[in-house]
């Protein structure tokens, strides 16, 4: 394996883990809200979050762009920290990746929260539990295999993003230039040999991820009812 | 089925199939580098009403045409943003032999959105401070490399790789530099020309002796090797209004 090549897989994996990170941070708290809530703001804060699974990832580059661009909202906001714009820096793709992956987090959580019900809930209060230690020591365990789906899944969609780096990345080596983009540039270059190789890497790690995740799967839900 | 909606409809058909203008008319395929789009959109219109053949048009990056011809993709000719794929399908046997010929000379540009930015010389690349200079990936892209070789002619290359960012191919490197993400790049000419005027911000066109010709050449694939509509395209690219046409694009000679 080239440098190049393993390189970019380190990036990939690197962004990957930090992105699945914070989105368990961040998607948590937002997943409880929409699962617990009655306002009516939940059906917009849903919609928002479900937003990627349903745009082309050249729409949300191009809006990425031009967003987080000298003269959008959030490059002034980065700015305004000194932190220069975020579109070719590794900040970036963290950035556009939490968004791009958000639903696949939030929802297998939200579902969990949803499918545990009140009742345990309830039951955790008559026994004088706080509302931070109901949430930590009954809805977490209980919410356990939501979790691991949302972790796992938010990892492998965010190793397979391609769209959204692209637009966004300028293609820098070590910094932005992930597996997929490495695979396309093989491609386009007439490279077929070097696209195979990280092209069946790719495969064969998208199959046991989902194999992984089929497999744990049955038995938590009937573990869970 | 003799209704009178029945009856037009048969009429409708008979037209579009046996009445179109001319009696020879077809239709060809045409695969075109991004960098070109816009003056092939305008050359298709031309051809389609001084012909009366259609021409359906796909955009991309030649080296993605490249490996769909190469697995049986449904075009009859490949206007390429290099002299290169076309001279390999070729030698591949998958384009007819000695239908190759430049339909355009590229032209690359330093060039900033911003109207003070780039001054008439280029200097800004020794002297400006900027964060980012953004450039065709020159592995895949012949303005790219054009503007690899422009940095390496004035000992720039190693200085300023750390500022620079790379586009999949010219489209996206103007759009990195329009959305002032990066505050200047290498792009085509024709993308920044408007009637003979740099159309907005500030530009430095790069002297030709500076990077190798990017010639953009044109082939006749197999497929279209029987289609009289795609040779009469190739020709038609050749005539003396449409090159002063694509002169006109920001292209060389």
């Amino acid at each position: 394996m080239s440098d190049d090549n393993l390189s970019a897989l380190l990036l990939t994996f690197k962004l990957a883990l930090i992105v699945t990170f914070l989105l368990l941070l961040l998607g948590t708290p937002i997943a409880w809200w929409l699962a617990r809530t009655r306002s009516r703001l939940k059906g917009i804060i849903g919609a928002i979050v479900a937003l990627p699974l349903v745009l082309p990832p050249s729409v949300m580059g191009f809006y990425l762009l031009l967003l987080m661009g000298p003269d959008g909202p959030i490059g002034l906001f980065t700015q305004a920290l000194g932190m220069g714009t975020l579109p070719f820096t590794f900040a970036g793709l963290v950035v556009a990746s939490v968004f791009y992956s958000l639903p696949f987090v939030v929802q297998p959580i939200q579902n969990a929260f949803e499918a545990m019900g009140d009742r345990p809930l309830e039951v955790a209060a008559t026994l004088r539990a706080g509302p931070w230690d109901r949430f930590f020591s009954v809805a977490i365990p209980l919410a356990a295999p939501g979790f691991l789906t949302g972790g796992v899944l938010g990892f492998a969609h965010t190793v397979g993003e391609f769209g959204v780096v692209l637009m966004i990345g300028g293609n820098i080596p070590g910094e932005t230039r992930v597996v997929s983009v490495q695979i396309y540039d093989y491609v386009e270059a007439l490279e077929y040999g070097d696209a195979h190789l990280l092209s069946g890497l790719m495969l064969l790690f998208s199959f046991i991820v989902l194999l992984t995740l089929y497999s744990l799967d049955p038995g938590k839900r009937r573990t869970r009812r | 089925m003799s209704t009178p909606i029945a009856r037009i409809i048969g009429a409708v058909l008979l037209v579009t199939v046996f009445g179109s203008p001319s009696s020879q008319a077809g239709t060809v395929s045409a695969a075109v580098a991004a960098n070109f789009a816009a003056p092939m959109k305008a050359i298709a219109a031309r051809f389609e009403h001084d012909t009366g053949h259609r021409v359906r048009l796909s955009f991309g990056a030649s080296g993605r045409f490249f490996a769909q011809i190469r697995h049986g993709a449904p075009f009859d000719v490949l206007l390429s943003a290099d002299d290169e794929k076309p001279a390999r399908l070729e030698a591949a046997g998958l384009a007819v032999p000695g239908s190759r010929f430049t339909y355009a000379l590229g032209a690359i540009v330093l060039w900033s959105a911003r109207p003070d930015l780039v001054d008439a010389q280029g200097r800004v690349l020794e002297t400006g401070t900027f964060r980012h200079l953004a450039l065709a990936n020159p592995k895949l892209a012949p303005y790219g490399e054009a503007a690899r070789s422009v940095l390496q002619k004035r000992g720039l290359w190693s200085t300023l790789r750390g500022r620079l960012v790379y586009g999949e191919n010219i489209a996206q490197t103007y759009q990195f530099v329009a959305s002032g993400n990066a505050e200047l790049g290498f792009v085509a000419l024709s993308q920044v020309l408007k009637d003979g005027q740099i159309r907005a911000g500030s530009a430095w066109r790069v002297p030709a002796e500076l990077y190798p010709p990017i010639r953009q050449q044109a082939v006749l694939l197999n497929r279209g090797a029987d289609n009289p509509a795609a040779r009469a395209l190739l020709d038609y690219l050749q005539s003396p209004a449409v090159r002063r046409l694509i002169r006109h694009y920001g292209y060389g000679p």
